[in-house]
């Protein structure tokens, strides 16, 4: 894990006039005096640097806020500011950057603590029937709390004009799919705006990360995002080895690489179907579910479970593997990438799908940069972010990925990059496996003497998963803040949607992908 | 060219079951033989997520892969509540679900059945109940058939719409 950002953050801050002061503990992160946030997200923007999280905890005397950046070459830095014990507000940094807002949105509702000069202050997850005053994040929140059910509206953007209409979609939408409401401003077939309402799922995960022990929680964090819950569960299980300081054996780690490299393959595979799907391209849909089933019966076979659910535990891995399954998993991972080749030769000379997934819902790069647009959204639209690279985390600082960047920014380019990680997760896999290091899979777990935080970063097939934690002395979870890459690349397809056509916006979301679970909590 | 190409080496897998789940075949004759006599051939099924974390619904999504083709007995999924003789829940049922949920079974035309999906709909799973999460689905609307399982497999699926189909009695 690289924190070498966190030095030159405290060179630029002291530059621009804000004293920072370096903490003993690993990981290393600055506190600031809170009436100097604002500057120093303005450094931070100046900077070029990219907004890869921001909370809030709960501290003995009061609130403190939290923000962390990251940089390509430099790794990430951690950042922190607390409130002044009496003081229920923090300054907002949305005006250097947007994904900050609705993050804000969730400290207000989540601690009570208003972001002022946030432009919108309407509540994010608490829905229209919360109580108002019901913060529960904060430590007296009981976990249980049965709450009354009151009344509330909440405002949507509205727009006035001949012919403009409002079309409410969901939560229930007309598919297999999570609950969310899509609010579109039409004018005959094209959108004028689409605003996102979420929190329809929020079912209080980090809330019930508070008071588990850590494999507990890892049960927990394997269900943050049950199509992402390899990467989930190795995002916490990284930033709890990190806090109590434990060193998993290299097989462990190996075998944690293989299977999150086959998340990745199988959910590009039946994405890259189902996007086909919406454009009515059933063949491609057929073929990738095929693959896909093809992958999880392997994983049932040798993992025990279809979706790898559980396997990445804390200290290691659940279940060694064998040298037949090693051997199976190579030939298989061989044969799907190779058919999946062929697939895409037939893909890219079919024209009636190329003819809709081409210029629809671009992404320009300058907004990709703004937003700070994680994984494949990311990278199609030529703005290069892969923590696979970046954090250099093991084993991928031993086997690092070739990073698929295109410009475009639209379907095709998004379709582009998810056939290539395809094939480079292929090549990934076999390098692991062929180099597949004898030894134990486990570390047993040891108890952190004293209350030690963690952070870790892993490059899930969305994008970047970032993670932060807190174990209290007893070895329990005292706070743990989990940024799903869909929390940044839900605010894209807002973006996008306005370049496209009302039945064009399925095709649209799909290529996205985000996750209702993964941004609700 | 190629696409036919492709379908014809991939030819027929519906049938060639393999290794695993090896009980489908004769479930689906049972659950063909009642959707045909109970629902003149077509079931129509509407999936809700009340809260779930997706992972219930790739295998639901895996119902209709060419493996197990869940639509060649004749049921199939469909968009709207309106439509649906039985109801698929996923999830704990979150609190800001719970308004959505109950609105859709109401929508649901009688008589109609319901089957919660995955051990956060049977028993509120690793969410439990909490200030967010009302738990399992039968605390907010009735439920016909519970299906155990994080996820359960396609092949759990398809036996926990057979059950529901087979107690219906109405």
């Amino acid at each position: 894990m690289k924190f070498s950002l966190s030095q030159h953050l405290a060179i630029l801050l002291g530059e621009g006039g804000i004293t920072s002061e370096q903490s003993a503990a690993h990981p290393p992160s600055l506190t600031i005096a809170i009436n100097q946030w604002t500057t120093m997200a303005k450094i931070a923007k100046e900077a070029k640097l990219r907004l890869a999280g921001l909370w809030a905890t709960q501290e003995s005397d009061g609130f403190c806020v939290h923000a962390v950046f990251a940089r390509q070459d430099q790794g990430y830095a951690l950042v922190q500011s607390p409130l002044d014990s009496d003081s229920t507000a923090f300054p907002s940094m949305t005006s250097y950057y947007v994904a900050a807002a609705r993050m804000e949105r969730i400290i207000h509702d989540m601690f009570g603590l208003v972001p002022t000069d946030n432009p919108d202050q309407r509540p994010w997850l608490k829905h229209e029937h919360w109580p108002q005053q019901t913060f529960a994040l904060r430590k007296e929140f009981s976990a249980t709390a049965d709450l009354a059910r009151t009344e509330g509206v909440y405002p949507f953007i509205e727009a006035e004009g001949d012919g403009v209409y409002e079309i409410p979609v969901g939560p229930v939408h007309a598919g297999i799919i999570e609950p969310g409401h899509f609010r579109f401003l039409a004018v005959g077939e094209q959108i004028l705006n689409l605003e996102e309402r979420l929190g329809y799922v929020h079912k209080g995960i980090e809330k019930g990360m508070e008071g588990r022990d850590v494999f507990g929680a890892a049960r927990l964090a394997a269900r943050v995002s049950g199509d992402a819950t390899v990467a989930h569960s190795w995002a916490f299980c990284r930033a709890a080895e990190q806090a109590a300081g434990i060193e998993v054996p290299p097989r462990a780690l190996t075998i944690r690489a293989v299977l999150c490299e086959r998340e990745r393959m199988a959910n590009h595979i039946g994405d890259i179907g189902a996007i086909c799907n919406d454009a009515s391209w059933v063949f491609m849909h057929m073929q990738c579910q095929r693959l896909r089933e093809e992958l999880a019966r392997i994983h049932r076979r040798i993992f025990d479970h279809r979706l790898l659910m559980d396997c990445v535990v804390p200290g290691g891995i659940k279940d060694d593997t064998n040298i037949d399954d090693v051997q199976l998993l190579r030939i298989q991972t061989r044969n799907i990438a190779d058919e999946m080749l062929g697939l895409y030769d037939t893909y890219e000379n079919h024209t009636p799908i190329r003819e809709r997934v081409i210029d629809s819902g671009t992404i320009k790069a300058i907004d990709a940069v703004s937003l700070g647009l994680l994984g494949y959204a990311g990278r199609s639209a030529e703005f290069d972010t892969d923590a696979r690279r970046d954090a250099a985390y093991a084993p991928y600082d031993q086997y690092p990925p070739q990073v698929m960047v295109c410009r475009g920014g639209d379907v095709a380019a998004r379709l582009w990059v998810r056939f290539q990680e395809i094939q480079e997760s292929a090549r990934l896999i076999e390098a692991l496996l062929r180099d597949l290091p004898d030894g134990p899979i486990q570390t047993p777990w040891k108890i952190p003497r004293q209350t030690r935080c963690g952070f870790a970063v892993i490059e899930s097939w969305r994008g970047e998963i970032a993670l932060w934690l807190r174990l209290s002395q007893d070895n329990l979870i005292d706070r743990c803040y989990i940024r799903d890459p869909s929390m940044i690349n839900w605010l894209s397809l807002e973006l996008a949607a306005r370049e496209v056509p009302v039945p064009d916006f399925p095709l649209n979301n799909k290529s996205f992908n985000c996750s209702y679970s993964g941004h609700d909590l | 060219m190629k696409i036919f190409r492709k379908i014809i080496r991939t030819g027929l897998i519906t049938e060639s079951l393999g290794y695993a789940e090896q009980d489908i075949e004769e479930l689906g004759g049972r659950l063909s033989e009642l959707v045909l006599h109970r629902f003149r051939g077509s079931l129509a099924i509407r999936m809700v997520d009340a809260g779930s974390c997706n992972g219930c619904e790739l295998e639901i999504h895996a119902t209709n892969n060419p493996f197990y083709d869940l639509e060649r007995f004749g049921a199939h999924f469909v968009a709207s509540p309106r439509h649906a003789d039985l109801l698929l829940v996923t999830g704990p049922v979150t609190r800001n679900m719970e308004t959505a949920l109950k609105m859709t079974y109401d929508a649901t035309p009688d008589p109609k059945l319901v089957v919660a999906i995955g051990e956060c709909a049977a028993c509120g799973g690793e969410f439990g109940c909490s200030y967010a999460s009302l738990g399992k689905v039968s605390n907010i609307i009735p439920v016909d058939v519970v299906v155990h399982g994080c996820p359960p497999t396609p092949t759990d699926i398809i036996r926990g719409i057979l059950a529901a189909v087979e107690a219906d009695t109405t």
